[in-house]
């Protein structure tokens, strides 16, 4: 799959060259444990911290404020444990209905009293037809007993951005930690933490070109912290476990790269997107954007085409090596289509037939103009064999039932 | 991504015969927009009555496309008599396997046959018309599901839902559909277990049956939810062998999951001196053996 036109960044990324050279030393001849005394080990351990210093550098904060870990699911669960475990007299999760499975599965197992713990009281605050966080709700939401509030920053489906400023003010002024799962957002939208009012904040290595099995996450000075790793004595006893010292190195060197490509990705990669995007409504009847418009992700594009199946497309579009997701049922293994869709209220003919883009620096405007010339045939196609597909048809004109 | 066999691959590509027929004769609609697949059938019949041209119009996944172009090629040419005795076995069948989460494609396509044959006689669709929905988010009645049940001999609520899609949106019909598979399988062997005469010994066929019963309704559900799977090979006298699949097959607990899990059960349930062999390496016609020493 070497041609592959890779359009599911969100989903993962390509890892870098540069990242790929700056973290192959230490997979070969620098093996050394950072812990160490010995120089073979110690001298480790300043890469570890050049690597902190230029993820803390595009987060916009201060270095001992980076812990590294696994992945963002790592990040998320020991956000959101450690809130609680700080603050046990308080019994209220506040979180949305759209949350990557990450949060969301963590929330729901919290509120049903697993691992232990007494049920929380679970409020997921809804989002609009647009996929716009309810300010109103969530004021209404906040209270005394709320324990941790974690919203996303840029949900992965529809690339919509939640107004993290003034979700962390609120929370403040109350009180309550604020963590936000920020894994699509770092890297394509610029941020200075040390201004913000965000307590914990989640990254992924492998969203922003460097390799799974690395994640951080950012846990601002003066925030109770409580380990979810327990362990030695590593990310100064915040996470313990042996540093991967390998996907560190390479996580620092894509903030870096990130950080230089910021410009980029809120300029050419916008205007791909905005290419493909433009293009496709126009060649294509019946296609809708998911997710407002102005206040998304510079990189994502998420349509849906009226009357036809996601499944079916992205299989078409495999065959001509175009990579892109679906938040159609048939794709999820569930039944039902996505939840975020679901919950910003997509009518289901919209839905199953939604088509997720998501491009990286390393598209081309040229790779666009392929997927203009290969898709609106496939929905053309797929609409000739579908019952729906012509509206005098019977079936169309019997409508959906409920 | 899906592992469709090249033949669901090529019906899905290259469908032969996707357009709907010109007055019709049979013309059934089935499934629709919200629940994610609906497909239309129509059929002309010539002078003898079978099926001279047939054509589909499917909204839906690749599985379900492919299904439709598959059920097409099984009836044209047939009578409706002939026609009536395809199973959505015989569609998966044909094109080489289904996905089990994508079983209700063939069941669709099943239906849309049924439904379009008892429109074409004036009689009432029983899977449709004289059930009660149980599932309100994909409309699937209790005669859908308990023929299904039977058809398939089906022991879960997963695979309820892998072929007919029932239970697979709120959840809240589980309970019903639990109910169903009650109906037709009599209680779960928990329950008829307590109820077995234990001072009578017991026969060698019964064993047998006991042993498949307690290995679907039991066993087999417990390893699926862990994404493994068992296929019982064979039983003589007291020695019962099977094979592990999926995850069983290559779990470092295999041999846990085999004493612990399978045989503590079958002890349980069926026979205290059962022993349990694994000969998922091999096989099945090795595994028994030469024929002589099982006479």
């Amino acid at each position: 799959m070497a041609d592959a036109i890779y359009l599911d960044n969100n989903a993962t990324t390509a890892v870098a060259p540069e990242v790929r050279e700056a973290m192959m030393p230490y997979l070969t001849d620098l093996y050394g444990n950072p812990s160490s005394i010995h120089t073979f080990g110690g001298q480790v351990m300043k890469e570890v911290d050049r690597a902190r210093g230029q993820l803390a550098d595009l987060l916009g904060c201060h270095p001992t404020e980076v812990i590294f870990t696994s992945c963002g699911t790592e990040s998320d669960n020991t956000a959101i444990t450690s809130a609680l475990e700080c603050h046990p007299d308080r019994r209220h999760v506040i979180t949305t209905r759209v949350e990557h499975p990450a949060v969301r599965n963590l929330c729901r197992t919290l509120a049903k009293g697993d691992r232990g713990r007494p049920a929380y009281r679970l409020t997921e605050i809804p989002v609009d037809a647009d996929g716009e966080f309810d300010m109103a709700a969530f004021g209404n939401a906040l209270d005394d007993d709320t324990a941790v509030v974690s919203c996303m920053w840029a949900n992965n489906e529809t690339g919509v951005l939640f107004p993290v400023q003034d979700i962390g003010a609120l929370c403040r002024d109350r009180g309550i930690p604020f963590h936000t799962d920020a894994v699509q957002a770092v890297g394509k939208i610029p941020m200075t933490l040390s201004d913000l009012p965000i307590d914990m904040l989640s990254v992924s290595g492998h969203k922003l070109h460097a390799p799974k099995g690395v994640g951080a996450l950012y846990v601002r000075r003066g925030t109770r912290f409580s380990p979810l790793m327990l362990g030695g004595h590593q990310e100064a006893s915040r996470r313990g476990g042996t540093e991967a010292v390998a996907q560190i190195v390479a996580l620092g060197k894509a903030a870096e790269l990130a950080k230089a490509n910021l410009g980029k990705e809120n300029t050419e990669v916008r205007a791909m997107r905005d290419r493909l995007e433009n293009g496709l409504l126009q060649s294509t009847p019946g296609a809708r954007v998911n997710g407002r418009r102005d206040l998304r992700l510079p990189n994502t594009s998420n349509i849906s085409f009226e009357y036809v199946e996601g499944e079916a497309i992205l299989l078409m579009l495999d065959q001509h090596g175009i990579c892109a997701s679906s938040g159609s049922a048939c794709t999820t293994g569930s039944l039902e289509p996505s939840h975020v869709l679901r919950a910003m209220g997509v009518p289901f003919t919209a839905a199953h037939g939604s088509i997720r883009f998501s491009l990286s620096v390393y598209n081309t405007m040229e790779e666009m103009e392929t997927v203009l010339a290969v898709l609106p045939p496939i929905i053309r196609r797929l609409r000739e064999i579908s019952p729906f597909g012509r509206q005098d048809s019977p079936a169309a004109a019997a409508g959906p039932q409920p | 991504m899906w592992d469709y066999t090249d033949k669901v691959k090529d019906h899905f590509l290259q469908p032969r015969h996707a357009g709907e027929v010109a007055d019709p004769d049979l013309d059934a609609t089935v499934g629709n927009l919200t629940c994610g697949d609906a497909l239309r059938l129509t059929a002309r019949l010539d002078a003898d009555g079978r099926i001279a041209d047939a054509r589909f119009q499917t909204f839906g996944c690749a599985s379900a496309i492919a299904s439709s172009d598959a059920l097409v090629d099984l009836i044209v040419g047939k009578t409706l008599q002939e026609a009536e005795a395809i199973t959505n076995d015989d569609i998966a069948e044909y094109l080489g396997g289904l996905p089990e989460a994508k079983m209700h494609c063939s069941v669709m396509g099943m239906e849309a046959l049924q439904k379009a044959i008892a429109r074409y006689r004036h009689e009432p669709f029983e899977l449709e018309d004289e059930g009660t929905v149980v599932c309100t988010c994909f409309g699937v009645t209790d005669k859908l599901i308990e023929k299904v049940v039977r058809d398939q001999n089906l022991h879960s609520v997963d695979q309820v839902t892998h072929f007919t899609k029932a239970g697979g949106g709120c959840r809240g019909c589980h309970r019903e559909i639990e109910k169903i598979i009650e109906k037709v399988h009599g209680p779960r062997p928990e329950h008829a277990a307590k109820t077995r005469d234990r001072r009578r010994p017991m026969t060698n066929l019964a064993r047998m049956r006991r042993v498949e019963e307690v290995i679907e309704q039991d066993i087999r559900p417990m390893l699926q939810a862990d994404g493994g799977d068992i296929e019982l090979v064979d039983v003589d006298g007291r020695s019962v062998q099977v094979a592990l699949r999926g995850h069983c097959a290559w779990c470092r607990v295999k041999d846990f999951t085999l004493k612990a899990t399978i045989e503590d059960r079958l002890r349980e349930l069926v026979d205290p001196q059962i022993v349990v062999q694994d000969v998922g390496g091999r096989l099945p016609d090795e595994a028994l053996g030469p024929r002589g020493e099982h006479g």
